[in-house]
């Protein structure tokens, strides 16, 4: 049969020639999401059917995260009417435990632009079937984060003094004051987020659209706002998205260096330093691409999407997260030996704190998560495609950045200039349960909104799918890639 | 018709107030940490008395206090008393952070001014405050009740929520240049004194304005041991101390 097949036009002989490398086609379609090409209406029922299914676990989980939620406003609502004292600052730790969420959140709401915007411009295509988790993720991540500056307000009521607006009194916002810079970058970034995500939605919501009755026909039909997928319409959105990947790449880097800046425009040893812009924007990263896997394993394993997430993607989120643990831990040795040269006295204080004082098992647990157990584990794609493994180093970079952030933020306080303010400040219920509640608000989103829109950008894998296909060289298949005009 | 316009006559201003430097000098000699200006403070600026539980808890809140360092080793253990009080920089870490113009800066009278019903309590200030003289009030304030037929009419009572800090008895100096004005004179070196000043019983504390060659402040200031706390910031503090044996 070889034989015959020999005297064939090229068009006309079989792919794969002969049984080995038909194995090696099989192994890479395995492999590969995007060279498992499916046909459209089994590739919707692979996110639509899972969708719909609302099991008791999914109930369960509901009821908790509801309950946390409300648990978080009533305790807010305490806060509010008692006073911030029921938290536990002091005279000199200011700023605690709000901060940290604020600053811990919006680090998680980096990945999602990270993983759309980014790799789109820089044409990963492996990325199209994350995406859409990630913005997810970031969206809800920037609300929970936006919420902890207004929890920390000592009156939340007076809140919108902050917004630019005409009054009889003639005043407008400082805009000397980090914290304006702050609240519009991330407005900025918010609905830069917020557009994007929609936008990439349009084709998968019409998509729904044609395959689901009753309400869900409904809302999808009124959600889709008419998209036909006419060539115009095609056009115009990748258009919009390319602008959008473009502008929102600088927006990111911004607004994390914009937060890093409320510490570092400060006079407090320990933050006044010209390296946190850079360092702060790593930071983020690396904790939102671990929040990013962790998200992507829940989903897969809640709506059963084997078939869309597959090992490739936690192998390709897994090297980033060690490209950016070794980058943090540059950026952070960087923070760590300039102040160390400097000798300081308040900086020594704090230094010598971390390393043998009360802060000591915090600061080698954070180097532990960050550093240790990602260099430890993700060298190896073995240990990289295990989704047990990844997800548990994710959990430790989570751990780790989150104490990084305490660190920096209620501990660096306790201690300045005078040695008379010195101070340590002691977590109290009150924000104990609104930072549960906060990651309630988080995760209840993720999980509200992969049941109601289609978690997966199904025609982003469509299209990754006819760009991409598998030529024989030599004695191997390899994997091609049509750059599209 | 023909319309005509006119250019508004702007009211002449009736007065023009005069500039201060307001200064003020502690004498570290002087000072035998007896905390007369505490008290004096707390009755003259309705602040509020903070419970034990709270004061251990770090939220105490004087607008003045004593700092007490020790020197030395036992038996020749010495306490050293560092009274600290808003230095009123002329260049206010506080100022520029905060984002609603809370903590503002009068040129005219050289001091650093906390508007109580601007304030929305995001406390960056205190936070950029290398000297950590602010304080916020975490709950509303309460009086026990004798004391609540003290309060000075003449200071807000500040609600929780919002930053608060010295003022240089700045109710004082208003009286004063009041008083001045409707006298058509200028005002006397030792007429405008904060209440600190007024009840330190070893005269450890000069305020006056710097201006003013002939003011007290001025010749205390000629004195060699001179220094401000943690000048080398750039934060250029109004308040002075004079440095103990």
């Amino acid at each position: 049969m070889a034989q015959d097949s020999m005297h064939l036009p090229v068009w006309k002989q079989p792919f794969p020639e002969d049984s080995e490398l038909a194995a090696q086609a099989e192994e890479l379609r395995r492999e590969h999401l995007l060279l498992d090409a499916r046909p459209p209406k089994e590739l919707a029922d692979r996110v639509l059917t899972p969708m719909a299914r609302l099991g008791w676990v999914f109930w369960l989980v509901f009821v908790v995260l509801a309950g946390a939620l409300l648990t978080w406003l009533v305790t807010w609502t305490n806060q509010m009417f008692q006073g911030l004292g029921v938290v536990g600052y002091n005279r000199v730790v200011m700023w605690a435990p709000y901060i940290i969420n604020f600053v811990y959140f919006i680090g998680i709401g980096h990945a999602g632009t990270f993983i759309s915007a980014a790799l789109r411009v820089l044409r990963f295509d492996w990325r199209a079937p994350i995406s859409r988790a990630a913005e997810t993720l970031t969206i809800f991540a920037l609300a929970a984060a936006g919420s902890m500056p207004l929890i920390h307000l000592g009156r939340a009521w007076k809140a919108y003094w902050l917004i630019p607006y005409p009054n009889e009194r003639g005043l407008w916002p400082d805009l000397h004051s980090p914290l304006l810079w702050d609240m519009i970058a991330i407005f900025t970034y918010l609905s830069c987020s917020l557009l994007f995500e929609y936008l990439g939605l349009l084709p998968d919501l019409a998509m729904a659209r044609e395959y689901v009755t009753g309400w869900r026909k409904r809302f999808y039909t009124l959600l889709s706002l008419g998209w036909r997928g006419s060539g115009k319409q095609w056009k115009h959105l990748d258009t919009a998205q390319n602008v959008f990947s473009y502008a929102i790449i600088p927006v990111m880097f911004s607004v994390h260096t914009i937060v890093s800046w409320d510490f570092a425009m400060t006079l407090q040893p320990e933050w006044h330093s010209s390296i946190f812009g850079p360092y702060f924007v790593v930071g983020a990263l690396f904790s939102g691409v671990g929040a990013v896997i962790i998200v992507l394993a829940v989903l897969r394993k809640a709506l059963h999407l084997e078939y869309y997430i597959r090992a490739e993607h936690f192998n390709g989120m897994g090297k980033f997260l060690l490209v950016l643990s070794l980058t943090w831990a540059y950026f952070y040795f960087n923070s760590y030996i300039v102040p160390w040269y400097g000798q300081d006295p308040a900086s020594r204080v704090i230094l010598q704190n971390e390393a043998t004082g009360w802060a000591a098992p915090l600061w080698y647990l954070m180097l532990f998560s960050n550093i240790v157990v990602p260099w430890a584990t993700l060298w190896s794609k073995k240990l990289r495609t295990s989704i047990p493994v990844i997800v548990g180093v994710s959990i430790f970079v989570q751990i780790g950045m989150y104490i990084e952030r305490y660190l920096i933020v209620a501990m660096s306080l306790g201690y300045n200039y005078l040695p008379f303010n010195w101070l340590t400040y002691t977590p109290q219920l009150t924000e104990i349960l609104i930072t549960i509640g906060a990651f309630s608000l988080v995760t209840l989103g993720v999980v509200l909104t992969s049941r109601l829109v289609p978690i997966i950008p199904v025609w982003e894998v469509k299209e990754g799918q006819r760009m991409q296909g598998m030529r024989r060289i030599g004695r191997a298949m390899v994997q091609t890639r049509t750059e599209p005009e | 018709m023909e319309l005509t316009h006119t250019e508004p006559q702007k009211a002449p201003r009736a007065v023009t107030l005069e500039t201060h430097k307001w200064t003020l000098v502690v004498n570290l000699d002087k000072c035998t940490g007896c905390q007369a200006c505490v008290v004096a403070c707390h009755a003259e600026n309705n602040v509020p008395m903070r419970s034990e539980r709270e004061v251990i808890r770090g939220r105490g809140q004087h607008w003045i206090r004593i700092e007490r360092y020790w020197q030395g080793d036992l038996p020749e253990l010495q306490a050293e008393f560092l009274p600290m009080m808003c230095q009123e920089c002329s260049n206010a870490p506080c100022e520029p952070v905060c984002p609603v113009y809370a903590s503002v800066h009068s040129e005219r009278e050289n001091l650093n001014l906390q508007v109580y019903n601007r304030c929305v309590g995001t406390r960056y200030c205190q936070n950029n405050c290398p000297y950590k003289v602010r304080y916020f009030n975490f709950f509303d304030p309460q009086f026990d009740l004798p004391l609540e037929q003290q309060l000075n009419p003449d200071v807000t009572v500040r609600v929780a929520g919002i930053m608060e800090k010295c003022t240089s008895c700045v109710q004082r100096i208003r009286r004063g240049e009041e008083q001045a004005l409707v006298q058509n004179r200028s005002l006397h070196d030792g007429e405008v004194i904060p209440a600190c000043v007024q009840t330190c019983p070893t005269s450890a504390l000069t305020f006056g304005d710097r201006n003013d060659p002939q003011s007290k402040v001025a010749a205390v200031l000629e004195d060699q041991r001179k220094f401000r706390v943690l000048e080398e910031l750039g934060t250029e503090p109004n308040v002075y101390y004079l440095k103990g044996g």
